[in-house]
């Protein structure tokens, strides 16, 4: 059976020592950090980070319960959180005071929530009465307060990558207020209502913390609400509402994922995709809110991209010294109810001591996908796509469940499709740079590659080279995907490469279609160029038409007449070359040696003649002078013209 | 069949070329005395007296057994007598095919008397032999080779088909309006795009896999080829039947049906425009036979059947050629018309709409001073702006004979070598006509200026070249 677990936990998670009663585990989402405070810290405090580097242990004294512990970006500045009251504050900074100090919220009476970190040096507390915005001054160990707003909040949550936090209000808690943080700055974004299913009589607070994450998502912030089914209504089952968050401007309803089942879910985004566990069955879903079903303009509905499925099955490596390891790797329960959920992409099972970063593997949901056209849209927004991609392309090709042209003609234009939208991006680059050069101007940002530019040389090396070596595969297939791809690349305006090209006409002279290459010339399908000219000079013997063709081609390329001069030559129409050359003005340049030479091996006197006397008068008009130079070599042929036609035969001067 | 074309004089009386004979026979078939009429498979007009045959017969074989003697492997192609020509032809070994053409004449009134002159150098022995020639392939095309019939059933079924055939064949035959193109026997190629051309690729491609019983598919538009899955020489005759038969004959509903389409289909809320111009006409009659021409090609090697199925829409039109062990249903039928009809008609117009984009790229057509006959060798691309559109009934051309017959004259000299010629000629009705031969390609240029001289009339090829000809390699 073919592998179908599209999601897996990442091989190398973070360890750290399981939460216990003496062990008190902390998470910070935005440094990814975790905590292991031993005793209040009296017997050590271990900071996990996602790489060494992040990873600090130290000491500190048991000054009661820790309620919240975050470093500032950098490690710069500990706050550990024991009262509601007050935050404490460490430096970390070399050179600076190791000793604590502390900050009271300014609210009277009002109790802290938490507290979030929004630069090295910058801190926000949010209490049940407002937010608190201060400015953190290691070396005076003090605390400035910036700003700071008045509001009753029910919970909050922040978001570190867009440092958006958002604060529960009103009885409901479903009226959102989110703040964005800047630099010193503190601005309020417009409120918004989560439409809550139904709405309790009287009023408490129906909206959790629980139910609400933040995520981006291709670029912009959503607030996702899982809405749980309501009873009352025939509701199919429970769906995750996406509102998304703009810096500026009002908060809108955008897209609703259905889950189509009920239960205890839990939100995760990787790779852009939002991932939806769900707890009683032991699955998990994906949604990409980018593949729209329904062509809505306002609130696009979505189905899971591919069927639930459970996480792959997840083996604990045990660690120890290698002697002690002989037994064989524990299973992981999955789903596990100690499990914790952290945006974006975060799993961690404190009774256990691991972090996991969740992680979409996309072979699974090829297998899982039949549409080849939808995989094709899931794919090219996916990170790593390149490498399946291709080998979807090539699959499409080959084997038993190869695709019929019309799916590959669509999959050829998704591809090309963003081939074309990264050349547009890099051409205006391209453009900026030269003329922002020249006015001085900053030079615009580069357009990134991603991997889902898959172009002319991928398609060339990874599948349609090896494709068309194939044995068992008919030619006419072939033919019609090269032609395909030919034609979708041209449908956007894409230069083709020559070596494409080449492996059509290598395609057609391999299966004798010498009728079909000419008529895909004949339209020029094949687009002209130098190196091709030559290649059908070399069919010539097996097809003799492909002189003809040859030479059309090198006449419109207009820059090849050397070459066509060359051709004529060796084919000892040595009148023709002439004719042609000075057709075209550049007979005051050629080489009298070279024609003389063919002129000779036609064994033709008159046409020596001819051409001998044709040299003759350009000397004359050039020179003065009927005679060849001695740097022109010719006097082998003065003699033999001599010999043939005698002396007097040679032109006189005219005396000018 | 001959009328009589009333000329200058109010006496005079022309009578153009006519077919008087045409006749196949093989001499191995009758080699004793006595058996001499089993040589003879095929006699037109039938009604000529058993006698006259066997001797008409005899006579050619006495002639090419005689000029054997001289060039054993070039037997005589043609005989010259004062009222008609003799052209022979051994199309498969032993096989002849002999077609007597009467020379055009002129009756005159001599003395109240009526006097007929025979114009013997009127007619061109090339275009006749290439008329002669193309008879063959035309039978072949739909009947397969005489060899392959005498092994299928005999003598008696070669006759059979050969009366079949040739009975309607020889009256479409107009013998009179024969020139240049029918030596050529070139395909006109319909000028397109790239991106377009590309488009039927595409379609071709895809039909052929949907309906994938099809092994080869032909693409034309507006009676000009665009793709051929054929061979070129296959393609060369069954483009000379849909273009001078098939097309013709069908032309008619499709002038009616431009504002009032005959028969609009719904599949799948697409109207199309599709129709099949061989098999059945109607795929709603529940009497409906689908039985298609069957076609022969590549006969010199793999000698493939195919039932030939051409479908229309609008002024693009398709030929599926399919190998006759399957039988084709109405099912299939069915299934060919709701795929292709569709997309084909939108081709159809995605075609038309380019066309006319490029055309007024290109600017108004103005029309030339000169009139010019193009035919390259390599591809068989013709292209005349000599003759109108090709008809049923005849090809009109826009100059005088006398003018097409200096153009054939050339045609002959060229043939006779292989290296570039150029020819230019001073008619009579002060028309200059230049002959170009460069590599495969040959121009015939009519020009009509009366005081030109020699070196106007190259400035004005040249300058045709030039506008005409600028992205080939044509030496001047």
């Amino acid at each position: 059976m073919s592998e179908e677990h599209y999601l897996e936990l990442c091989g190398n998670p973070v360890q750290f020592e399981n939460a216990s009663s003496v062990n008190n585990v902390f998470f910070d989402e935005a440094n990814k950090q975790v905590f292991a405070v031993r005793s209040g810290g009296a017997t050590g405090v271990v900071v996990k980070g996602p790489d060494d580097k992040s990873s600090v242990a130290f000491r500190m004294d048991d000054k009661g319960e820790v309620k919240c512990i975050k470093f500032s970006f950098g490690n710069k500045i500990l706050a550990v959180q024991r009262t509601s009251k007050s935050v404490e504050f460490i430096n970390f900074i070399p050179d600076l005071l190791h000793l604590e100090y502390s900050q009271e919220c300014k609210t009277k009476n009002a109790s802290i929530l938490g507290f979030c970190w929004t630069n090295w040096n910058e801190i926000v507390f949010i209490t049940d009465q407002g937010i608190e915005f201060y400015q953190v001054l290691p070396d005076k160990r003090s605390l400035k307060l910036q700003k700071s707003q008045s509001i009753n909040v029910n919970w909050y949550m922040y978001c570190p990558v867009t440092s958006v936090i958002l604060l529960s209000t009103t009885v409901l808690g479903n009226m959102l207020q989110p703040f964005f943080f800047r630099s010193g700055t503190m601005s309020k974004i417009s409120k918004f209502e989560i439409e809550l299913p139904v709405v309790s009589k009287p009023a408490k607070l129906s909206l959790s913390e629980r139910d609400i994450a933040m995520a981006t998502i291709y670029g912009q912030l959503y607030v996702m609400y899982l809405k749980h089914h309501s009873r009352a209504v025939n509701n199919p089952g429970a769906e995750v509402v996406l509102y998304h968050l703009p810096r500026e401007g009002t908060c809108k309803k955008m897209h609703v994922l259905k889950l189509n089942t009920t239960g205890k879910f839990a939100l995760n985004v990787v790779d852009n995709l939002v991932v939806v566990h769900h707890q009683s069955s032991q699955t998990s879903m994906i949604f990409d809110i980018k593949l729209r079903d329904t062509d809505s303009s306002t609130l696009s509905v979505h189905q899971p991209v591919v069927p639930a499925r459970s996480i792959h099955p997840y083996k604990i490596p045990l660690t120890g010294p290698p002697a002690v390891t002989t037994a064989t790797p524990v299973p992981c329960e999955l789903y596990s109810s100690t499990w914790s959920v952290f945006q974006p992409d975060i799993i961690i099972s404190a009774s256990e001591g691991y972090l996991w970063y969740l992680q979409v593997k996309l072979q699974p949901v090829v297998n899982l996908m039949k549409d080849k056209g939808k995989l094709m849209d899931f794919l090219l927004q996916r990170r790593d796509c390149k490498m399946v991609i291709v080998s979807v392309c090539f699959q499409m090709l080959n084997g038993p469940d190869k695709s019929n042209l019309s799916v590959i003609a669509t999959v050829f234009d998704k591809l090309n499709q963003v081939y074309k939208e990264y050349l547009e991006a890099e051409q205006s680059y391209t453009m900026a740079v030269e003329t922002g050069q020249s006015r001085g101007n900053p030079a615009q940002k580069r357009p990134v590659r991603t991997q889902a530019v898959i172009d002319q040389s991928d398609m060339y090396t990874h599948v349609l080279s090896q494709f068309t070596e194939k044995v068992d595969v008919s030619h006419k297939f072939i033919i019609a995907v090269l032609m395909e791809y030919i034609r979708s690349l041209n449908q956007f305006q894409i230069t083709v490469q020559h070596y494409l090209y080449e492996l059509v006409i290598k395609t057609l002279v391999h299966h004798n279609l010498f009728y079909m290459l000419h008529q895909f010339l004949q339209y020029h399908v094949l687009s002209d160029s130098k190196p091709l000219a030559c290649l059908l000079l070399s069919l010539e013997s097996t097809y003799p038409p492909a002189h003809q063709l040859s030479l059309d081609m090198l006449k419109r390329l207009s820059t090849a007449n050397d070459e066509i001069v060359e051709v004529l030559l060796s084919k000892h129409q040595v009148l023709g070359a002439l004719r042609f050359i000075r057709g075209v003005g550049g007979h005051d340049n050629i080489s009298a040696r070279k024609f003389l030479d063919a002129a000779k091996q036609t064994r033709e006197e008159m046409l020596f003649y001819t051409i001998f006397r044709f040299f003759e008068q350009r000397n004359q008009r050039i020179r003065g002078s009927p005679h060849f130079t001695p740097g022109e070599h010719c006097e082998e042929h003065v003699a033999y013209f001599k010999q043939v036609f005698g002396e007097q035969a040679l032109m006189k001067p005219t005396a000018s | 069949m001959i009328s009589p074309r009333m000329a200058t004089g109010a006496q005079e009386k022309q009578y153009p070329a006519s077919l008087l004979n045409f006749f196949v026979y093989n001499p191995k078939f009758g080699p004793k005395e006595g058996e001499e009429e089993k040589k003879i498979l095929f006699y037109h007009p039938n009604e000529v007296e058993k006698n006259e045959k066997i001797r008409n017969v005899g006579l050619c074989e006495a002639i090419i057994q005689f000029t054997r003697t001289f060039c054993p492997t070039k037997p005589a192609k043609s005989l010259h007598t004062q009222k008609n020509r003799q052209f022979f032809c051994e199309p498969e070994e032993n096989f002849w095919m002999v077609m007597v053409v009467r020379n055009p004449m002129i009756e005159k009134n001599k003395d109240g008397k009526p006097v007929v002159e025979y114009q013997e150098e009127e007619i061109l022995d090339s275009v006749y032999s290439s008329v002669l020639q193309q008879c063959y392939s035309m039978y072949k095309l739909f009947n397969g080779t005489f060899a392959r019939t005498m092994e299928a059933g005999g003598v008696d079924l070669l006759k059979q088909r050969l009366e079949k055939f040739f009975y309607r064949y020889l009256q479409t035959l107009h013998l009179q309006s024969c020139d240049l193109l029918d030596i050529f026997s070139g395909i006109s190629f319909f000028p397109l795009d790239k991106m377009t051309y590309l488009k039927i690729q595409s379609f071709v491609n895809r039909m052929e896999e949907s309906l994938n019983l099809v092994k080869y598919t032909a693409f034309l538009y507006n009676d000009q080829l665009i793709w051929s899955g054929l061979e070129q020489d296959d393609m060369r005759i069954l483009y000379k039947y849909l273009t001078t038969s098939l097309f013709p004959r069908h032309s008619e509903p499709e002038l009616a049906g431009r504002d009032s389409p005959m028969r609009l289909e719904m599949a799948g809320n697409l109207l199309h425009y599709g129709r099949f111009l061989t098999g059945p006409s109607n795929l709603k009659d529940p009497e409906a036979k689908f039985r298609f021409p069957k076609i022969f090609v590549n006969t010199e090697n793999t000698y493939e059947e195919l039932h030939l199925i051409v479908y229309k829409a609008m002024s693009a039109a398709v030929c599926f050629m399919i190998n006759t062990s399957v039988e084709l249903t109405r099912e299939f039928c069915e299934q060919l018309d709701s795929l292709v009809g569709p997309q084909l008609t939108l081709l159809a117009s995605d075609i038309c709409e380019q066309y006319s984009i490029n055309r007024r790229i290109s600017g108004p057509e103005k029309e030339p001073q000169f009139k010019f006959i193009y035919f390259n060798h390599m591809n068989l691309a013709e292209k005349s702006t000599i003759h109108m559109r090709k008809t049923a009934s005849v090809s009109l051309t826009s100059v005088h004979p006398e003018l097409m017959k200096i153009l054939g004259d050339i045609n002959s000299d060229f043939s006779r070598v292989d290296d570039d010629e150029e020819i230019i000629v001073k008619a009579m009705t002060d028309y200059w006509i230049v002959g170009k031969k460069s590599d495969q390609r040959e121009l015939y240029v009519i020009l009509n200026q009366k005081n030109a001289n020699l070196i106007e009339v190259n400035e004005e090829v040249k300058k045709l070249c030039a506008t005409q000809f600028n992205n080939i390699f044509f030496l001047d």
